[in-house]
């Protein structure tokens, strides 16, 4: 199958600066994809490099198997929507979302009617009439959503379009989005620094580090398995555990990843360690302890006994548990 | 223990006038505010809105002819004057100036306001600043000579024309009737190139100023959903940079209207309203003309900035 996206040995630098750095990469058609990585790391420009907005400065890129370089943005069957929405003030919300077909040369009454559906489609049915600026963040995140889509794109770019949402909008957005994805069947290419956000939405993740993807997989892959201590520190709840530590508590001599989960409380055995301090999260409480000169996160199912700041616990998981990984930071 | 580590927590206040003047002031912080507005509040109101004020009163009067002086009666007479055709023409004349020198420079500031806030920057943008601002810091008059130089018949521009062996279009465009005449430096061609030349920093800042403040993610959106630059430039840039140009073109335009000085020393002897109020206020010792003419202007102005305000150009100022 074509990829719908595809980065062949594609780079994007910027003087010295190597924004994106010999990248590989194949997005599924129909796929939610997730590009996860702190800001400077690439991410956004492979993006701006899929909307046409940059061009790359080696190899290529082929959107479902056409080269697009030298493609301009307007001849792009690319639609973005970007993270601070980008909507055009000066126009009513009908007749932003009925932009791209406007340009297109569509006919007035047919495109106002496509833009009606579309506002149906992230639930503003009526707003039309609007201003940008009358509409909350959230409102113009759907908005932003609309424009891009009644393009019917056949891919669609999301820039952080969470970002700027309190968090009750951000989970109620990323269902929102999922389901809509899952029924209009358009690849989805996301970029994102929430590794919460990337996991909970995506098939598959891309995490990308100074201009390289640093591994890419299912979200179960990349929190299960991170290969590297980068991955393994970004994506975060996991405890990285430094090859000394690893030796003294039994393992292996290799940083390890080893999941708070996975962690549990020994009546005797097991690693001894000191408790600091509790966090309640409601299903479960998470639990700070040192162990080895080692600050590790133990999860603690809801009804299970708390331990006090200062108690002496022992630690015990099952080896099969560990992962270990490249120590690359 | 000294104040300087006290432990209480309210600290004991300063002494010294100013100290106290502080505390009053900040409790009554209007009571600054009046101070510091007063003067120029009183200076504009008295000085300048009383002067405009008495100016329009005396539009209302006439003069008598026999005897040249100011009758004090209200009338609308001077008001008829304007009408007539030969001063009607200078009103048109002004008015279809103005709107050239508007129009021509909106159309020459574009770009270069265009460049200035999407591409120049650091030392670019510094050298974009000193080029634009650098012809307003040096005198009027000396600048409006130069160009008289440039534009006479034995100037630069006349030799350069014949080194470039093109005579016979400085001559073609030379004889064409309303806006030709003997040299560039006596046609309204000559006056337009000079006013053009003079106000055009007025136009190019709005203009730039609003262009700074079209989100480049705007210009990317609209590519994005499909837009050719083309369809980029007509559907978003120049509605979201309309309002500066508005902005501009109030200098412009106003100050077209109002000059007396360009199109005297530079053009055809054909008197402009700038010109008109000067003699008739001056030499004819019309008082009442020359206001009446200035109301003009005024007018214009008036309902150009109410147009202007409609379509917020303030918003760019």
């Amino acid at each position: 199958m074509t990829p719908a996206v595809e980065f062949i040995h594609t780079s994007r630098h910027f003087g010295a600066v190597r924004a994106v750095d010999d990248v590989n990469l194949a997005v599924k058609p129909g796929e939610f994809f997730a590009m996860l990585g702190p800001s400077g790391s690439g991410k956004t420009t492979c993006l701006r490099l899929i909307a046409g907005f940059e061009q790359p400065t080696g190899g290529e890129i082929k959107i479902f198997g056409e080269p697009a370089g030298g493609v301009p943005p307007y001849r792009r069957n690319v639609n973005t929507v970007f993270q601070d929405y980008a909507l055009f003030p000066h126009m009513s919300i009908l007749d932003n979302v009925a932009y791209g077909l406007m340009v297109k040369g569509v006919d007035r009454q047919t495109r106002y009617r496509e833009a009606e559906k579309a506002l149906e489609l992230v639930k503003l049915p009526g707003y039309g009439s609007r201003k940008p600026g009358q509409l909350s963040g959230g409102q113009r995140q759907r908005v932003a959503l609309a424009r891009a889509l009644v393009n019917k794109p056949r891919v669609l770019l999301l820039d952080e379009p969470l970002g700027a949402l309190d968090l009750k909008l951000r989970e109620q957005m990323q269902e929102e989005l999922k389901t809509l994805q899952r029924s209009l069947g358009i690849t989805f290419i996301f970029v994102t620094h929430d590794q919460g956000e990337a996991l909970s939405m995506a098939d598959r993740v891309a995490v990308f580090n100074n201009g390289k993807i640093v591994q890419a997989g299912t979200p179960e892959e990349i929190y299960k398995r991170p290969q590297s201590r980068f991955v393994a520190d970004f994506v975060g709840s996991s405890n990285v555990i430094s090859p000394e530590a690893m030796q003294r508590m039994g393992g292996k001599a290799e940083w390890a990843s080893l999941r708070p989960e996975a962690i549990r409380l020994v009546a005797e055995g097991g690693v001894p360690a000191q408790t600091l301090v509790s966090n309640f999260l409601g299903s479960t409480t998470r639990l700070s302890v040192e162990a080895e000169g080692v600050r590790l996160h133990v999860m603690l199912p809801a009804g299970e006994r708390v331990p006090e700041p200062g108690e002496t616990v022992r630690l015990g998981w099952n080896p099969a548990d560990v992962h270990y990984m490249d120590g690359a930071a | 223990m000294s104040t300087a580590t006290s432990n209480s927590a309210v600290l004991e206040g300063r002494s010294g006038i100013t100290a106290r003047l502080s505390d009053l002031f900040w409790r009554r912080p209007n009571l600054l505010l009046i101070l510091m507005l007063s003067p120029p509040l009183l200076w504009l109101g008295i000085i300048y809105i009383g002067s405009l004020l008495s100016l329009l009163a005396q539009s209302f009067f006439s003069i008598d002819e026999f005897s040249g002086l100011i009758v004090y009666e209200f009338t609308l007479s001077t008001y008829k004057q304007l009408l007539l055709a030969s001063n009607f023409d200078i009103i048109l004349r002004t008015v279809a100036m103005a709107t050239l020198v508007t129009v021509a420079s909106a159309i020459i500031a574009f770009p270069i306001a265009y460049y200035a806030a999407r591409y120049a920057h650091g030392k670019w943008k510094a050298l974009f600043y000193l080029g634009v601002m650098l012809p307003l810091w040096s005198s009027y008059l000396v600048k409006i000579y130069a160009w008289k130089l440039i534009l006479a018949k034995e100037g630069i521009l006349t030799w350069g024309f014949e080194q470039l062996h093109l005579t016979w279009l400085l001559e073609g465009i030379l004889s064409l009737p309303v806006i030709g005449g003997n040299s560039l430096s006596v046609s309204y061609l000559g006056t337009f190139i000079v006013f053009v030349y003079i106000w055009l920093p007025y136009m190019i800042l709005p203009t730039q100023a609003a262009l700074e403040r079209v989100p480049s993610n705007l210009i990317e959106a609209a590519g994005d959903l499909g837009a050719t630059p083309n369809q980029t430039f007509r559907t978003v840039l120049l509605p979201l940079a309309l309002p500066g140009v508005i902005a501009g073109s109030i200098f412009t335009f106003s100050l077209t209207l109002g000059d007396y000085i360009i199109p005297q020393i530079i053009g055809s002897s054909r008197l402009f309203i700038g010109q008109a109020v000067y003699t008739q206020q001056g030499t004819a010792g019309n008082v009442p003309l020359a206001a009446a003419f200035s109301v003009v202007p005024i007018l214009i102005m008036a309902v150009y900035l109410w147009a202007a305000k409609k379509k917020g150009a303030f918003d760019a100022l």
